[in-house]
């Protein structure tokens, strides 16, 4: 972990959706530690400003960051804005991982809502890695239209044995499923006492998913949920994102259901 | 009835019924099929039936001056198909449209309600399942008005300043 942002340059970029962009980011000299799937870099936009995003993909030699950018502010627009050969400052890794390893053996529910699926990408690709580490592994995405899903090319090669995605808004001929993510529980294929789930979303989205999830009878402490809060230092001293007694630049974003239940149910913190 | 209605696996209606009850159910249940493309019902028809669909996706859409077809919802595995039957004026909210073959099982609703006034344990069971169903679909379409992956209200991981 470093305090200083190092420079990266941008090797390639990919728009997913109108107002979202996949960086592909390369150290320009040193490199930061290899980032664990979940955990999230600061990104500094030169003479704009500094986001924490979560890593969408790591390279397996921990040279290239992989980042996913929706445009709704400042400093995210700078970003989605920067062409191949741009610059930018990158400090991390920080905070907690999915840790997949934890679920080793179990069946994984992964779910995710709009921008959520970013953050969740390297977990799915950890798993992939080591199909015979894992149970069944179902991935489920939700999105406000079709034309906001991401990865829609990858959705095949996940399905091991479920993999769907649900939209809000159907539009543009639109013949998937509509709805809410939770509608595609009934269809996923695991157990609930031996199944670990991991969901990245809006937070109403996680508190519903997570009701849904704890009905079917999966255990609490296995719903890993990512948490967003205003993260500003990143090192855990600032104090903008705290969340009760976390401060989920460090203690998150990835925290057990257990834990943050109490927490998202408080009205204001 | 051939074959076992879905048990937890699918998470049917079925299944959330105590064993008795969908025993006497399920005895009232014929196999249907539907393939692709297929109208099921249509809003402002009477609603005489209802099914449990065993495999397939149905769209729900409701008809819109001037722009056809709105789909509102899908439903898939386990889910109940109609519950216009239940309460007057028994008339369909929506129509329905399978997205692909669709099995499912089809009750006959004068029968199913015959059964219900002669089983009023069953009937409450019954009535609390469809009661289940229409309170899940009532969040779900709560949570969808808050348009929570719009520009403006998504929290993702990656959205920041």
């Amino acid at each position: 972990m470093t305090l200083t942002p190092l420079p990266y340059r941008v090797v390639d970029r990919r728009d997913e959706t109108h107002d979202t962009v996949t960086l592909v980011l390369e150290p320009d000299g040193e490199a930061l530690s290899p980032f664990a799937p979940g955990q999230f870099a600061m990104v500094y936009a030169f003479g704009v400003g500094e986001i924490p995003v979560s890593v969408s993909r790591a390279a397996a030699d921990g040279q290239r960051l992989t980042h996913t950018v929706r445009a709704v502010g400042a400093v995210s627009r700078a970003l989605c804005g920067l062409r191949a050969g741009a610059a930018v400052g990158v400090r991390g890794p920080f905070g907690t991982g999915w840790d997949p390893a934890a679920a080793r053996g179990h069946d994984l529910l992964v779910i995710g809502g709009g921008i959520g699926l970013a953050p969740l990408r390297p977990l799915i690709d950890a798993v992939l890695t080591e199909p015979h580490g894992y149970g069944r592994l179902n991935v489920l995405a939700g999105a406000r239209t079709p034309g906001d899903l991401l990865y829609q090319d990858e959705f095949p090669t996940w399905a091991r044995p479920f993999a769907a995605v649900v939209v809000d808004r159907p539009s543009g001929g639109w013949r998937g499923r509509v709805g809410v993510v939770t509608a595609l529980l009934p269809e996923a294929r695991f157990t609930p006492a031996d199944t670990t789930t991991f969901v990245c979303g809006p937070e109403v989205m996680i508190r519903a998913t997570a009701r849904a999830l704890a009905g079917k009878g999966v255990r609490p402490d296995r719903i890993r949920v990512s948490l967003e809060r205003n993260m500003r230092c990143a090192t855990g001293h600032c104090g903008h994102c705290q969340l009760g007694p976390l401060l989920l630049c460090r203690d998150g974003p990835v925290v057990g259901h257990d834990q943050a239940e109490p927490l998202l149910a408080v009205r204001e913190l | 009835m051939t074959g076992q209605p879905d048990g937890p696996g699918g998470a049917g209606v079925l299944a959330a019924l105590p064993a008795e009850h969908s025993g006497r159910l399920t005895a009232l249940a014929r196999e249907a099929v539907f393939p692709a493309a297929t109208r099921i019902f249509e809003e402002g028809e009477r609603a005489d039936r209802f099914w449990i669909v065993r495999s397939g996706t149905v769209a729900l859409d409701v008809q819109v001056p001037g722009r056809g077809r709105a789909v509102v919802e899908t439903i898939g595995k386990g889910a109940l198909l109609g519950w216009s039957w239940l309460c007057p004026p028994r008339q369909w909210h929506l129509g329905a449209e399978t997205r692909d073959a669709v099995h499912a099982w089809e009750f006959d609703a004068d029968a199913v309600r015959d059964l219900c006034a002669e089983h009023p344990a069953l009937g409450m069971a019954l009535v609390t399942v469809v009661a289940e169903t229409i309170g899940d679909r009532l969040r779900a379409t709560r949570t969808r008005l808050l348009d929570l992956y719009g520009p403006t209200g998504s929290q993702g991981s990656s959205s920041a300043p």
